[in-house]
């Protein structure tokens, strides 16, 4: 298969990640569409790494796993903090730090 | 047999994607996750980066996974979290947008690469131990740094995780601290069993209770 195809589902999981963190209100969905875009773009380096012929794109992309790791365990300890706080869990209703 | 299974794949990944952001209960939604992550590593398999298919499988579908259920069963869902307005329309029309802009970007290019099959294969292209022995060399520095990151989000997730004390106000607490006590309780004196001299006016000295613990007689100033 060319190149081509991969970058083309990567850019697709990519924006249907993008579409979720728009349309969904959940903060855990939204982690999860997170989660998808950084899916998306681990795919392109690790197709563009296989286009050169180089390894230093799946470096890149084990960096970028490790990185989505630790987002998401900050991201599900703030859930957890909210939830305990009886606060509603809604990424509507949390604009406390809206400028 | 390789076309066959990009695409497999491919649709695969697709369709988790796209369960994780329709699915009303996000438990399901998890589980849409899980699948689009697998079916992504055959894709890694497929342009190969096997230790980076391995590293997909274990610790994503593994355990970012099961610590999204387990936090998905402490919280609970299944309400309908959809919002309303102006992004559910847009939302959409913007990743509609954004997907055919980034398609055009990339294959309206014009790099030779993107129609090609790849680089000619290396052996051990994306083995452990090419991946292991780059770490350790040409990019050891961001290995380190991705520890150090570990590390610090494993201790921010405990800290804000934590049951908390003083967010609310505990009621036994402040009663215990409201509460008149008798005089010179709780004091150094009454821990060495002295009487005390009692003054009139003073709560819990009714009928000589101020006797020592050790039953001796009042003795002044023993300590």
């Amino acid at each position: 298969m060319n190149i081509g195809w991969y970058l083309v589902v990567s850019a697709i999981v990519f924006c249907i990640g993008a579409g979720g963190v728009l349309v969904r209100r959940n903060p855990l969905v939204v982690l999860l569409c997170l989660e998808l875009m950084l899916n998306g773009a681990n795919l392109s380096l690790v197709a563009f790494a296989r286009m050169w012929g180089n390894q230093s794109g799946q470096i890149f992309a084990l960096i970028v796993m490790v990185v989505a790791a630790c987002e998401v365990t900050v991201g599900l300890g703030l859930v957890v903090a909210i939830y305990r706080r009886r606060l509603p869990i809604d990424v509507d209703e949390l604009n406390e730090l809206k400028g | 047999m390789s076309a066959v299974l990009f695409f497999i794949a491919a649709i695969g990944a697709i369709t988790g994607a796209v369960g994780v952001v329709m699915l009303r209960n996000p438990f399901y939604s998890v589980l849409a996750l899980a699948f689009h992550l697998v079916s992504l590593a055959a894709l890694f398999l497929l342009l190969r980066a096997e230790f980076v298919a391995a590293a997909q499988v274990i610790v994503y579908a593994g355990a970012v996974m099961v610590l999204y259920v387990f936090v998905v069963a402490y919280i609970g869902g299944g309400e309908q979290l959809t919002s309303g307005g102006v992004l559910r329309v847009l939302g959409p029309l913007f990743a509609l947008a954004l997907a055919i802009e980034l398609c055009i970007a990339m294959l309206g290019a014009g790099l030779s690469g993107v129609s090609s099959k790849g680089a000619p294969y290396i052996p051990g292209f994306g083995t452990p131990a090419h991946i292991g022995t780059l770490f350790l060399t040409t990019y050891l520095y961001p290995f380190e740094i991705a520890s150090i990151l570990l590390l610090a989000a494993a201790v921010g997730a405990v800290v804000l995780a934590r049951r908390r004390r003083g967010l609310e106000p505990d009621e036994d607490v402040e009663a215990r601290i409201e509460a008149p006590r008798p005089a010179w309780t709780g004091t150094m004196a009454e821990a060495g069993g002295i009487r005390v001299p009692v003054q009139e006016g003073w709560p819990g000295t009714a009928d000589g209770e101020r006797v020592g613990t050790t039953g001796q007689p009042n003795q002044e100033g023993g300590w």
